[in-house]
């Protein structure tokens, strides 16, 4: 990958001869110009400014790691033993509703057999309009999140105006691209991102793979190692145009059922009051369900489950 | 290029003179502390070129002078601004350590360039308490000064900031701060009072209370209303804290015109 995302060229903004205006840092020489910006993608500057900033890069590295001359294979999953043990692993669900998108996310992270964390937020806002979760690596995750977070505040101070909804899905495609180097060595994060388009006047759902993205999504979608429980349960739940409300319950049964069948996704912890993350993005906006809000709705799926372990049972006839 | 010699301390003296016409051309600008946070406001024909901005969470910007190089600063701030809080955290970002980006930017350039940069800027920051906010005002030459309480800036400065310090107290409502801020920004030269209509005036606020993001403008509906409830002849008896009435009443002229060296209507 020899582009300039990886720092191992200047890009076509990279910081050049020092001209009026501009800063020189004399203690490493080279000038560290925030003047005469060309882009407004906080992104771009970072990685022509300090590459090493840029997730799945460590200090001092300007060079990303020696990529294999031969065609890519995909590294041994979770890499060495040592790294193997990074947390990951997840179950994230997305579905439209009335006017809006609920996107929702387990607590645990797993380190090989062991529960690495119970209250993992997976589940975050990216703006005002839009949300983003991930599944993979944690701290990689982290890390993408919080630079598409500043990214997207960036343009819209920079511009006066906010990106639109297919402009920030794809700059967070080029921020997943940029982690491929990582996500070679087993780091890999995949996020899936929703927003409300205020032009339409929908919910829509963009998902990603380890190289990029995006796809629109239609209705619903689920990622990370339960998404294939919780997609079914939700093939049996999801109901077009369905009010946000059961929108939201439809999720909190999906990740019910994906934490029921695969071990590295956590089901809700009444004892330490540990429920789901769950965010809705409508036309007033992104909101997280509060604490007591989730619980209300992980305690009614449990309270039924008590009576239908397999949860709520879908007609065999479609209604005529 | 310069023709024959000349002594640097005589290219610094033109160098500052021509910055401070630059800057006395425009219009002026406003900042001042409000109980709830900091108020900033500005004579602008333009609706969309702004002369006041948003920095960071809890930061403004906001300039006087030749539109291209405020601009460029304003981004450039903005860039400083995020990559700082982007490496450490957000809440590492201040509005003193802005100011003396600036500071440093603008000294070096009014040293270095041919041509200084005709620009006044004022970096605010609000804080959780009335005594955590600040204002700084940095000028062409790179000096920063800390302004409590209020600030006037670019265009007539003295005059309207003496009109300001008239009207101004610690702890106003914002509709209190907003009509001295207006009759400040209003009152010409000879004590007359011309009328600054909703449709060149840029306002903004950085609101204590707002979650993440302080920074708001204030336009359209709300900006009408401000006027009109700010007027001292519109005052309510909730209106406590003293304000001077303008020496005459508003003649309904026309709005001054527009604005030398800023942004093009």
């Amino acid at each position: 990958m020899g582009s300039y995302f990886d720092g191992s060229q200047p890009g076509p903004f990279a910081g050049g001869q020092a001209g009026p205006g501009q800063m020189r840092d004399w203690a490493s020489g080279w000038p560290v110009s925030f003047m005469d910006r060309q882009t407004s993608s906080f992104a771009d500057f970072v990685a022509s400014y300090s590459p090493d900033l840029l997730p799945g890069r460590g200090p001092g590295a300007s060079v990303a790691p020696a990529a294999p001359a031969a065609p890519v294979t995909p590294a041994p999953a979770g890499g060495g033993p040592a790294l193997r043990d990074l947390p990951h692993a997840t179950t994230i669900v997305a579905a439209t509703c009335h006017q809006g998108v609920v996107l929702a996310g387990d607590r645990r992270a797993t380190a090989g057999s062991m529960i690495a964390k119970r209250d993992v937020e997976k589940v975050f806002r990216s703006d005002e309009f839009s949300a983003i979760a991930y599944s993979g690596t944690g701290s990689a995750g982290i890390e993408v999140v919080r630079l598409f977070q500043v990214e997207l505040e960036h343009y819209e101070k920079m511009e006066g105006r906010p990106l639109s909804l297919e402009g920030k899905a794809n700059r967070l495609a080029w921020m997943v691209r940029g982690n491929l180097a990582a996500a070679m060595q087993g780091f890999v994060v995949v996020p899936l991102f929703v927003g409300y388009d205020e032009e339409i006047g929908q919910g829509r759902i963009f998902s990603y793979d380890p190289l990029g993205g995006p796809y629109d999504e239609q209705r619903f979608h689920s990622i990370g190692s339960g998404s294939v429980f919780a997609r079914g349960a939700l093939k049996k739940l999801y109901a077009d145009d369905m009010p946000v409300r059961d929108a939201v319950l439809a999720c909190v049964q999906a990740l019910y059922d994906a934490a029921d069948d695969d071990s590295a996704t956590g089901g809700p912890d009444l004892t330490r009051r540990i429920f789901p993350v769950v965010a809705t993005v409508t036309a007033d906006g992104f909101s997280k369900l509060s604490e007591s809000e989730s619980a209300q709705y992980a305690e009614q799926v449990v309270q039924e489950r008590l009576s239908s372990p397999d949860g709520p049972a879908a007609p065999l006839h479609a209604a005529s | 290029m310069p023709f024959g010699y000349v002594s640097p301390a005589q290219a610094m003296r033109d160098k500052a003179e021509y910055a401070r016409q630059g800057i006395a051309r425009g219009r002026s600008c406003v900042t001042l502390e409000y109980d709830g946070g900091i108020l900033l406001m500005a004579p602008n024909p333009s609706s969309a070129l702004h002369k006041i901005s948003e920095i960071y969470d809890r930061i403004a910007f906001a300039a006087v002078g030749r539109y291209p190089e405020y601009e460029n600063l304003r981004k450039a701030g903005i860039t400083y601004a995020d990559i700082t809080g982007y490496q450490f955290d957000r809440h590492d970002v201040t509005a003193r350590s802005l100011a003396n980006y600036y500071a440093q930017n603008l000294g070096t350039i009014f040293t270095e360039n041919l041509k200084p940069f005709e620009v006044e800027i004022v970096v605010a920051e609000v804080g959780d308490r009335p005594d955590g906010d600040q204002i700084y005002r940095i000028s062409f030459d790179g000096s920063v000064t800390d302004e409590p309480g209020f600030v006037a800036f670019g265009g007539q400065a003295d005059q309207v900031s003496a009109a300001l310090k008239e009207r101004y107290s610690a702890d106003m409502s914002l509709t209190d701060a907003f009509g001295a801020a207006l009759a400040a920004l209003s009152t010409s030269g000879n004590g007359e009072r011309n009328e600054i209509a909703a449709n060149q005036l840029e306002v903004a606020i950085l609101d204590r209370t707002r979650d993440h993001r302080a920074f708001r403008r204030i336009r359209a509906a709300r900006l009408e209303e401000l006027i009109r409830d700010s007027r001292p002849d519109s005052k309510t008896d909730q209106n406590t804290s003293p304000e001077t009435p303008p020496s005459d009443a508003s003649s309904g002229s026309a709005p001054v015109g527009d604005d030398g060296p800023s942004p093009p209507a």
